[in-house]
């Protein structure tokens, strides 16, 4: 492994934040379990936990330990390492660390719970929202040297993808009820990493059934093999995306 | 060994650098002196590919610098302020730079021990003055036998002790025939380390000279007095 991602790797695992994390996340996962009757309903809460609490400790932490690791990096610049390894080692040491909680907290109880396709395609959705929210991060803390306004982005950025998003398809599907926008609609989730893990899982429970017309377009769509490369390829890009803006910013950073 | 041709850098629009030009063998012993904020720590910063001039050529043995980066392994950077990760130890830190140059030569520890340091090796960085931080920049500067040293104040914040050992150090490796650059305003310090003086002022390079050219052309012995004398001059042809 990478030296620097290897000391990166350690220095975060060692935080105790880290480790809170993966057993607030063990908790709420067991116990989800444990109060439904069968494991489709605890998938169900499972998911809303996990849809909630995993970006914004991703971004939160990731953005945080960004603006403290700004001496580190300031140190491996006046060593002969390349700036862009010094950026990729710090985004994989930090999408390690997150996924890695992330599996033992989550990720254990839903292969022991619920051991099927569903149950290994949450543990994906989870582990890719995890490094989107970090790539999101590293996006948040480029864009200004102020911890506290960059703290404020990232938080902005959760709230948005978690809450506002949400209000505003609910809001325009209220106002354009009239029209055919149900084709639309599925575009329209591309841009909101968390609606697209959502949607992904929900298909894959009983309880699509219930989501009326809408629910038989995004299976028409969704449900396929296509729909679902497309979808995981667009989760890929919420990645790619916004790490490449930030690495291209930091290239060009002085410090 | 390093030449500057043609910097300029405006942070905003604020001129740091502009126009700068020079040239640098081995062998030399140079300090870089000039009123506060006229761009001698933005200077430095753009040799070492930290802060990325607007235009002009920076080269290092004849290639340029932009975008590399293993030219670094040559020099040996002091920064004026060393800022460390706070919870790791000094032990951590000198051990891990260690392991990211990961080089084969000899290492040169006459600083670790002259400042003894290993009997703080668990010390926590954020546990440490100023001087003590200082000490340690010092030593992972000189640490990889660097055939470039670049001190940033090196020794603001040292004991006169410490201040004089790091003194002996430097005109030990200058002997060696390496190229070091030094700012500092203690003037009286550096009068028997150095061999040129570059002079900055608002991101211009006023002079850059010889010290024995700079003594016959003012007639002062002493370095301060020969550059107060310049200064002075100067102030006056403005006047008239």
């Amino acid at each position: 492994m990478n030296r620097i991602i290897k000391i990166i790797l350690l220095d975060i695992l060692k935080n105790k934040i880290v480790l809170a994390y993966t057993l607030i996340l063990a908790v709420l996962s067991w116990s989800s379990f444990a109060l439904e009757d069968n494991s489709a309903k605890g998938i169900l809460t499972v998911l809303n936990v996990i849809l909630f609490t995993v970006p914004l400790v991703s971004i939160l932490f990731s953005t945080i330990y960004l603006y403290n690791s700004s001496e580190f990096i300031e140190l491996l610049l006046s060593q002969p390492i390349k700036r862009k390894k010094i950026w990729l080692s710090l985004f994989f040491g930090l999408s390690l660390a997150m996924v890695l909680a992330f599996f033992i907290g989550a990720g254990i109880p839903l292969l022991v719970n619920s051991p099927d396709s569903v149950g290994v395609m949450m543990l994906i959705v989870g582990c890719l929202i995890s490094i989107v929210f970090v790539a999101l991060a590293f996006l948040s803390s480029i864009m200004t040297r102020d911890k506290a306004k960059g703290i404020g982005i990232a938080i902005m950025t959760w709230l948005y993808f978690a809450l506002l998003f949400d209000g505003i398809v609910l809001f325009l599907l209220f106002q354009f009820s009239d029209y055919p926008i149900e084709n639309a609609m599925v575009g329209i989730t591309a841009l909101s990493p968390i609606d697209l893990a959502r949607i992904q899982i929900l298909l894959h429970l009983d309880v699509s059934a219930m989501m009326g017309y809408t629910g038989a377009i995004f299976k028409d769509f969704f449900g396929t093999t296509v729909g679902l490369t497309v979808s995981f390829l667009l989760l890929c890009l919420w990645v790619a995306v916004p790490f490449f803006i930030s690495l291209r910013k930091f290239n060009r950073k002085d410090l | 060994m390093i030449e500057i041709k043609h910097i300029h850098k405006k942070f905003g629009k604020i001129e740091v650098l502009s126009d700068v030009n020079l040239s640098c063998k081995k062998g030399e012993c140079i300090a870089l002196i000039g009123p506060n904020g006229c761009g001698k720590t933005t200077l430095i910063k753009s040799i070492l590919g930290m802060v990325l001039p607007d235009k002009g050529l920076i080269e290092f043995n004849g290639k340029t610098v932009l975008k590399e980066y293993l030219y670094r392994e040559n020099i040996g950077y002091m920064p004026q302020i060393g800022r460390y990760p706070d919870n790791m130890t000094i032990g951590q830190i000198i051990e891990m730079i260690k392991r990211i140059r990961n080089s084969r030569e000899a290492l040169d520890e006459d600083l670790l021990h002259a400042f003894e340091i290993e009997k703080m090796y668990d010390k926590k960085m954020r546990t440490l003055s100023g001087g003590t931080t200082q000490k340690i920049s010092a030593v992972l500067a000189f640490l990889f036998n660097p055939d470039v040293l670049i001190l940033d104040e090196p020794t603001a914040g040292l004991d006169p002790l410490a201040s004089e050992i790091l003194k002996e150090k430097i005109i030990k490796e200058k002997e060696k025939g390496k190229l070091i650059f030094i700012t500092s305003h203690l003037l009286s310090e550096l009068d028997d380390l150095i061999t040129e003086i570059i002079f900055m002022q608002d991101g211009k390079v006023h002079f850059h000279k010889k010290i024995e050219e700079l003594q016959t052309e003012t007639g002062e012995e002493k370095i301060s007095k020969a550059i107060a004398q310049i200064l002075k001059k100067k102030k006056d042809e403005q006047n008239h």
